[in-house]
């Protein structure tokens, strides 16, 4: 059956040529409509109140088809661990596959079980889409943007919005996200989703504090909760916080994982032992809001950490280029930089979860209690003396405190024998014969 | 050091995030009216609607109790992220309270009015030192108690 509509359909889609011919037509027909309307988008760039909508509407875009982008990269990595292809059916080299599962996710029948509480089950996902959504607006993409037509002097700033608590914004929106895994747990009434929301709760509140405790210590050395004030620093001193605090990063990046559920820290949704977790009795767009809402808190998450230890837009760790820079073709340039880091931050995060093995729960909660919070607290101690010696923006005490503490803790660790992963403690030993 | 406040910029009221979560809300409403109004509408039944246990048959409802411990972390999670949150506004003014006793610049009133009280930056740190002191034997105590035995 050589010609069937269906069969045309999908050789249309799979061809090169139909991919290069939608993205030039996408392009001409933006373009086209830009430049027609340009008296009137003009002084919506140059007003911050305006240009602040612009870029909500535009980061949500953006954040939405990064997330499309996620999913097929996702199951492009897999396939690059495990040796096989991953998806390559739908479009040229699987490209379409995310506009596929799109597709399927809304036609499918929207599902409530009977024994579920109605209302939380509906309100579950979407505080887990929202929740996610709003994290991005702190996010400080490109510095400030100088339009030519703006009188000299003024700029405007592409962020959403600038506000004085920046970081604790974050963390907040972030914490609020507990609230779609329990609520899920438990309004679904089912055993395996109740176990799973009950796991995700301790797991995120427990790595909660590792995660206050490793930004803090930036923040103490930076003097400010504004995210492009902390860039902006980084940028113009050319000394990418990451020399300074490495073990503060660590301790970010851990608490990340955990707080992103992904694995090693996916105990939530562990498939083995728990089918899907607390979506287990999700379906349709429902399931959609929910792997949304992750993907999406693990892209802002990548940005806070680009932002706080990476330099955000600052292309390299010395020197201080484009600090000074506003002219909007930087701008740009800048984004680009940005969102290329993200990205590099993304990978990593999706190449760990087919690298490593998942964590017990004993060993999950030994990690952030007896391992990541008293480093956190030596930590704090550590970089507020280093501030009170005006030595925190100095690469080499900062070394020497982190170096310290690091074998400090591995010393303490190593005398009181207690292993903050491994066996767990009141098991017997095993008896392994000779082989 | 880069700790000059700068002048408010135009976008730093919660405006725009008040927008932002009205987008972000009715996008979440659409999404679920839109999935709710598309997809098929199939026949409901008992066995379709039962509670999904890998082809068992659920045996009582899901709403039981649960092990102590996850109370516990709860308790746990209150007091020490309750104590990180004291922190956050003491690491933003520490090193303006350095810059204003150092330079002598007026960078924040209070900062400098503090500095010249005789409050200088050695006193933030002790106190500091002091609060995650107490903050340190609370968590040795939960240690020794056994809080932290999650097998």
């Amino acid at each position: 059956m050589p010609d069937t509509p269906t069969k045309t359909y999908d050789l249309l889609l799979r061809r090169r040529s139909t991919l290069i011919i939608a993205a030039v037509g996408a392009a001409v027909l933006g373009g086209g409509l830009t430049l027609v309307l340009w008296p009137w988008i003009k002084p919506l760039l140059s007003a911050q109140s305006t240009f602040s909508i612009l870029l909500m509407v535009a980061g949500i875009g953006i954040l939405l088809s990064a997330f499309a982008i996620c999913t097929l990269a996702e199951r492009k990595i897999a396939g690059f661990v495990q040796d096989r292809r991953g998806p390559n059916r739908v479009g040229f080299w699987g490209l379409f596959q995310p506009v596929a599962d799109g597709l399927k996710f809304l036609l499918k029948e929207d599902f409530i079980p009977a024994r579920a509480d109605r209302p939380v089950f509906l309100l579950a996902p979407c505080i887990a889409l929202v929740v996610s959504l709003l994290g991005f607006a702190i996010i400080p993409w490109a510095g400030e943007i100088h339009w030519p037509w703006m009188p000299a002097g003024h700029t405007v700033s592409t962020q959403v919005a600038s506000i004085n608590v920046g970081v604790l914004y974050l963390l907040a929106t972030g914490s609020l996200s507990v609230y779609a895994v329990v609520l899920a747990g438990w309004a679904s009434n089912n055993k395996y989703a109740h176990f799973g929301g009950l796991r995700a709760t301790a797991q995120m509140l427990s790595y909660e504090v590792p995660l206050g405790l490793g930004l803090l210590c930036v923040l103490l050395a930076c003097g400010t909760l504004r995210l492009e004030e902390i860039v902006q620093q980084q940028a113009a001193s050319g000394v990418w916080n990451v020399f300074l605090h490495p073990l503060a990063f660590l301790l970010v990046l851990i608490s990340t994982f955990a707080e992103t559920n992904r694995t090693p820290f996916d105990l939530a949704e562990a498939e083995q032992e728990l089918v899907g977790g607390f979506h287990t009795e999700y379906s349709s767009m429902k399931f959609a809001m929910f792997f949304i809402g992750e993907y999406t808190h693990m892209i802002t998450a990548s940005a806070l950490m680009v932002a706080l230890f990476f330099g955000g837009w600052a292309p390299l760790p010395f020197g201080g280029f484009l600090a000074d820079s506003t002219a909007w073709g930087w701008a740009l340039v800048k984004f680009g930089i940005y969102a290329g880091k993200v990205s590099l931050f993304i990978g990593f995060f999706m190449l760990i979860r087919w690298t490593i093995p998942r964590f017990r729960f004993d060993q999950l909660m030994r990690l952030a209690w007896k391992g990541l919070v008293p480093i956190g607290m030596a930590m704090v101690v550590g970089s507020g003396v280093l501030v009170a010696l005006e030595r925190e923006r100095n690469v080499f005490w900062s070394l020497v405190v982190n170096v310290a503490l690091l074998s400090a803790a591995l010393g303490v660790a190593r005398l009181s024998k207690q292993e903050i992963t491994g066996r767990q403690a009141n098991m017997p030993e095993i008896e392994v014969g000779p082989v | 050091m880069n700790n000059v406040p700068s002048a408010a910029p135009a976008n730093s009221d919660y405006g725009s995030i008040a927008i932002l979560i009205t987008i972000v809300t009715a996008l979440a409403l659409a999404i679920l009216i839109a999935s709710h109004l598309i997809g098929p509408k199939r026949r409901r039944g008992p066995i379709k609607h039962g509670t999904y246990e890998s082809g068992v048959q659920p045996i009582g409802t899901a709403r039981r109790r649960f092990n102590v411990r996850f109370y516990l972390v709860a308790m746990l999670f209150l007091l020490f992220d309750v104590e990180i949150l004291f922190f956050f506004p003491w690491a933003s003014l520490f090193s303006r309270i350095k810059a204003a006793g150092d330079t002598g610049a007026v960078h924040h009133v209070w900062a400098t009015a503090m500095v010249e009280g005789g409050f200088g930056s050695g006193f933030f740190l002790v106190e500091m030192l002091i609060f995650i002191g107490i903050l340190f034997v609370g968590y040795v105590y939960a240690w020794r108690k056994g809080v932290f035995q999650w097998d």
